[in-house]
């Protein structure tokens, strides 16, 4: 274990990671403090998803580490040497990552509940009457206290994402990741998911989101990260990045997508 | 200059919706329904009234005691060879994928030859075992052993008939198993992985359950063929129901009776299997469509 200070949430170090002769990340540093929201901005192929997935070790860096709440993610240090963790090990250290993909990717042959109290029953151990009760009071907080026995397939996408929101914090995760959580909806769907993920905010829910929504990161984010090829560009408070970007690819893009 | 616009309807106001309405008419279909209708009476009429069906000698053995017999031997048959195929083939399905190339490869190698050698000339290479083998050992490999049989008291015919119809069924069971997982969206892996749902359970509870709705039917056709398939073992002498027919109409030369009586069991059997098919491919359906009903082509 390695021992940081209490206030940061998720340390990203050096992150480099290639698919074949692509670099994708080409050494990224990255703090997340506690209570924070991360908002990663980007065009299209800057990594931004990538990087999102190396927090939960979905993806294997190449070179630097990742640590979360002061854990060495997806290794395990003896003295001077990392040792890659099994995949138990691996498992069980995601259940404190919630992660919430473009495609929702729920379980389309497991109802909404049985989506929600998957996770806590198997990865977590939980009772199953109690991962139920919880899973409840999730879902109507999410506001489909009524759909509980419907399968995802007969659910708009913006309530399959709602779902998929209220699965990721029944683990009680310490952060929460979202990939794109609003790009495969319709746009008139996309303000009910944004409306669940500002809630999470305001109740100081540690969160990392890349997404193309500019006035979501506006209203909601702590901290907004330009990523461009694989670097971090600039990074600071929405309205320095936002509304005076220092580098002309922030301004570029930005122009670009406003 | 005027122009006048005249109505194409006599009366514009008129209401169209009262008018009958004349269907097409299809002169060649009638055509076809005769000439179809006419040769479906002809064979129908010859099956009552053709003497050579011979349906009394038929009535007599469809339920004979030594039909019934070679009937549970076939189903025994279609059982175990069954049982041994899919279970060897989920095996060889999870060695097939596993990242270990030399796991792989073995299955690979394993479906190429069962898959190479007709079914036919493995059923009489294992009904010959004990020329190549006349003992079999166990014990530690390589060292020593514990005890030995005679191979031939080890592997009855009706061993070797089992082994080789389970073991040319698990080539067959592992692609179709196989290409069930394969089918299962890559995404449903990583959000159980995600949400650290253990290994085992993340096949047993997402994968299994959305690969079956691929793997149930090529599966059914499968037990289906395998079911039909184990009159190849008459080769072997085994009683099941081809060779029981044949036998009996070896002594009493009814031929086609007898070979009716097999047909029509044959046939009343798959019915049964194609009904199981259906109830369990509706079990596996659930959420798997928009309407709640299901969707008539997808249930």
């Amino acid at each position: 274990m390695v021992a940081v200070t209490g206030d940061v949430m998720v340390r990203l170090r050096g992150i480099h990671k290639s698919f074949g002769d692509n670099q994708v990340l080409r050494g990224v540093d990255l703090d997340v403090p506690t209570g924070a929201v991360v908002v990663v901005l980007g065009p299209s192929g800057s990594g931004k998803s990538t990087l999102l997935r190396t927090i939960n070790h979905l993806e294997k860096v190449d070179r630097g580490y990742v640590t979360i709440d002061g854990s060495l993610v997806g290794y395990r240090r003896v003295g001077d040497r990392l040792h890659e963790l099994r995949e138990r090990e691996v498992l069980r250290q995601r259940t404190g990552v919630g992660f919430v993909f473009q495609n929702f990717n729920l379980f389309p042959h497991l109802t909404v509940l049985e989506n929600v109290v998957e996770a806590p029953v198997s990865a977590q151990r939980r009772p199953v009457a109690e991962a139920r009760t919880r899973a409840r009071a999730l879902l109507a907080r999410v506001g489909l206290a009524d759909k509980e026995d419907a399968y995802p397939r007969h659910l708009s996408g913006g309530q399959q994402q709602r779902v998929a929101i209220a699965r990721a914090l029944a683990l009680e995760p310490k952060v929460l990741l979202f990939d794109e959580p609003t790009s495969a909806l319709d746009p008139e769907l996309v303000g009910e998911v944004l409306d669940v993920i500002k809630d999470l905010a305001r109740s100081g829910t540690t969160m990392v989101v890349v997404t193309h929504e500019v006035g979501f990161a506006r209203e909601v984010a702590d901290t907004v990260v330009f990523l461009d090829e694989g670097v971090v560009v600039e990074q600071g408070p929405p309205g320095e990045v936002l509304d005076n970007p220092r580098h002309a690819r922030t301004r570029s893009f930005l122009s670009k997508v406003l | 200059m005027s122009v006048s616009v005249r109505p194409r309807l006599r009366e514009p106001d008129e209401d169209l919706s009262t008018l009958k309405v004349v269907p097409a008419r299809h002169p060649w279909r009638w055509v076809g329904v005769v000439v179809v209708f006419v040769l479906l009476a002809q064979f129908i009429h010859g099956l009552a009234t053709n003497p050579g069906w011979d349906w009394p000698t038929f009535l007599q053995y469809f339920t004979a005691q030594s039909i019934l017999r070679a009937v549970g031997v076939t189903l025994e048959l279609t059982l175990y060879g069954t049982a041994i195929g899919f279970a060897l083939g989920i095996v060889l399905a999870l060695m097939r994928l596993s990242r270990s190339r030399f796991l792989s490869g073995v299955s690979w190698a394993y479906i190429w030859a069962f898959r190479s050698i007709p079914l036919i000339v493995q059923l009489l290479f294992w009904f010959n075992i004990s020329y190549l083998y006349e003992e079999l050992h166990f014990g530690i490999p390589f060292g020593p052993t514990f005890f030995g049989v005679e191979t031939k008291d080890l592997i009855s015919p009706m061993g070797a008939a089992v082994l080789g119809l389970g073991l040319h069924q698990a080539a067959y069971a592992a692609e179709i198993v196989r290409s069930g997982i394969i089918s299962v969206d890559h995404g449903q892996l990583e959000a159980a992985a995600a949400l650290g749902i253990p290994k085992a359970r993340q096949f047993r509870r997402i994968v299994l359950p959305q690969a079956m709705r691929s793997i149930l039917p090529n599966a059914a056709n499968e037990v289906i063929s395998l079911f039909k398939g184990t009159s190849i073992v008459s080769v072997v002498a085994i009683g099941e129901l081809f060779y029981q027919v044949q036998v009996v109409y070896g002594r009493n030369a009814r031929v086609v009776a007898l070979l009716m009586v097999a047909t029509v069991w044959y046939i009343v059997l798959t019915t049964l299997l194609s009904i199981v098919q259906h109830y369990v491919e509706k079990r596996y359906a659930k959420g798997a469509t928009r309407d709640a009903q299901g969707w008539k082509w997808s249930r």
